[in-house]
């Protein structure tokens, strides 16, 4: 008796910090943001509760044409990612030898540790007039005066695939590593070609660490505030910049808070549908990486 | 696809594809970098000569950043922001793993997907929704009991609480990972030596997950510094170096004393990442 009141004191003494977090720092906040969403400014300091922020949203083409924007590029870099990111875990799972294994996973992840303000700094040195790829260009005779390489749609999805393709390795690698290479072998042995080998036995398996990868990928991107407004200049309409303008900008709160829902309504939707589309649950890809 | 035994030409290709990408992944960096020791007003080509001003020059037009005081402040509050983070991390990383790994109770499952929902939920979403409740709750004291609860309003707490929301799960994940392997018997050996609870967690348990610990705790740090998306919408007058450097980024335009600031960060950052790795290998038979 005495063993289980112990056991209870213990859980509940476990489970506070845990409830804490969860429900001060997350809950009750997003709580909050719908309630305020929901309020229309009527007259000062007069509040009445109304979809007018989301029908705002609704009415103005270029709100809803930068969320659309933020996602389709979001896909796009996520797709990218995956692509440009896959050769590199398989390289570094399966074909390096073990002693560089190491070595390039740890290469892998120093960008990791370095701030999205660094990294996008160092493609504006790079991209822009006078940055170091125009000056290379000049040098070689290629062309013959400065070219600005910054401020559009490219220089934007370059340095956002660049921030997040790590967080598509990282995954990869670890079920690629989790894979047996006699599965591998298996399927050339039984007749198969590369592209049959990869489509039918590796994508499979490496499928929750695809999924995991993409999810983390695409929130971040379409999360991301930093590199698209450093590499896109002012016109870059992301639509995080929207809420920021609601919020700190135009002190439109009620109206950044609808903006914010709307973000996470649409993130989620698009991440629930990749789980459906993929027959995997939030439990078994990102908890596990 | 990937044949792995001769060295064929796609084998080569793909070598070189390799090699491309990891030029492609130091290429901004380097340059981030570089150009910290150019002695020239500006980031960029051509090459003037080798000087350390950008970091210890103390007269203007090259004042380095170890003269310049809104960098060392901004490098201050990121510190000790990074501390409190980490702190609080930790600890209540190390509650969940053990909630999640020992405890029974119902519905573990769906409050186990809920420790992991605020990684996926955007940075900014998470500041404008903290800064929200913080503020409601704020005015409302102020107007029921004309109390001005100060730490409420944008400032650091706000921005340890918003960073911390997000971070706890990474510590969560990382300590549940490790407590996950731990031998159980180990523990009922020490119980049947005759040993109490509080000293089998302290003397066999917690020893156990200090690798685990420690890398969470530097990961958290290194995390937190970094952060900008939450940080922004929380920071009150007390920016830390991120947001002083974007500042001067966005209204100032950039010269070489921010490529010192990214060099040393770059160099704090790789230690301190390398750190946690050896640590983590110590004694973990992994």
């Amino acid at each position: 008796m005495q063993n289980k009141d112990i056991k209870r004191l213990s859980l509940f003494l476990l489970f506070a910090p845990f409830a804490l977090w969860i429900i001060l720092l997350i809950i009750l906040p997003h709580i909050g943001m719908v309630i305020l969403s929901l309020k229309e400014k009527v007259a000062p300091r007069v509040y009445e509760y109304s979809f007018a922020n989301y029908l705002e949203f609704l009415n103005e083409p270029i709100y809803w044409n930068t969320l659309l924007r933020t996602g389709s590029m979001s896909l796009l870099v996520t797709a990218l990612a995956l692509l440009i990111g896959f050769p590199i875990a398989y390289y570094i799972a399966k074909i390096a030898g073990p002693r560089s294994r190491g070595g390039l996973f740890l290469l892998c992840l120093i960008p990791l540790w370095v701030s999205d303000l660094i990294r996008a700094f160092g493609w504006i040195l790079l991209l822009r007039e006078t940055g170091v790829i125009s000056n290379f260009l000049q040098w070689t005779g290629l062309v013959g005066a400065p070219v600005e390489f910054l401020y559009n749609d490219v220089a934007v999805i370059i340095g956002l695939t660049y921030t997040v393709i790590l967080f598509m390795i990282v995954p990869l690698v670890s079920t690629l590593d989790g894979m047996d290479n006699s599965m591998i072998e298996a399927g050339y042995n039984l007749g198969g070609n590369g592209f049959t080998v990869l489509r039918r036995i590796i994508v499979p398996y490496a499928m929750p660490g695809i999924v995991a990868g993409c999810i983390v990928t695409f929130m971040l991107t379409a999360g991301s505030y930093l590199t698209p407004i450093l590499l896109g200049g002012k016109n870059s309409s992301w639509f995080t910049e929207q809420i920021y303008n609601q919020f700190i900008t135009r002190f439109n709160w009620e109206g950044g808070a609808a903006f914010g829902m709307l973000l996470l309504l649409f993130t989620s939707l698009v991440i629930w549908l990749g789980l459906k589309l993929s027959g995997q649950t939030l439990a078994n890809t990102v908890a596990k990486s | 696809m990937l044949a792995q035994n001769k060295t064929t030409p796609f084998l080569l290709g793909y070598r070189l594809y390799v090699v491309a990408f990891f030029i492609f992944l130091a290429a901004p960096l380097i340059s981030a970098g570089a150009f910290a020791f150019n002695d020239s007003l500006f980031p960029a080509l051509p090459w003037q000569g080798f000087t350390l001003d950008w970091f210890f020059g103390d007269t203007e037009p090259k004042l380095g950043m170890f003269h310049d005081r809104r960098l060392l402040q901004g490098l201050y509050y990121s510190f000790v922001i990074a501390i409190f983070v980490s702190a609080l991390s930790v600890f209540v990383g190390t509650t969940n793993a053990f909630l999640f790994v020992r405890g029974e109770f119902p519905g573990k499952n769906f409050f186990y997907i809920l420790m992991v929902v605020p990684l996926v939920i955007p940075g900014v979403i998470l500041g404008i929704s903290i800064l929200v409740l913080a503020s409601d709750t704020a005015n409302y004291v102020e107007n029921r009991f004309d109390l001005e609860l100060e730490f409420l309003r944008p400032g650091l707490m706000l921005v340890v609480l918003g960073q911390f929301s997000f971070i706890a799960t990474i510590t969560s994940l990382v300590i549940t990972a490790r407590l996950k392997k731990f031998d159980a018997t180990m523990e009922e050996a020490a119980f049947n030596l005759g040993a109490s609870r509080a000293r089998v967690l302290r003397t066999i348990t917690l020893p156990f997950l200090r690798p685990a610990m420690i890398a969470a705790g530097i990961v958290a740090f290194l995390v937190s510094f970094e952060n900008f998306n939450t940080t922004l919408f929380l920071v009150g007058s007390e920016a830390p170096l991120t947001i002083t450097m974007y500042d001067r980024m966005a209204k100032v335009g950039s010269t070489p004393v921010l490529n010192a600031v990214s060099f040393f960060l770059m160099v704090g950052s790789g230690l301190l990442a390398l750190l946690s790795i050896v640590v983590q290998r110590d004694k973990s038979a992994r």
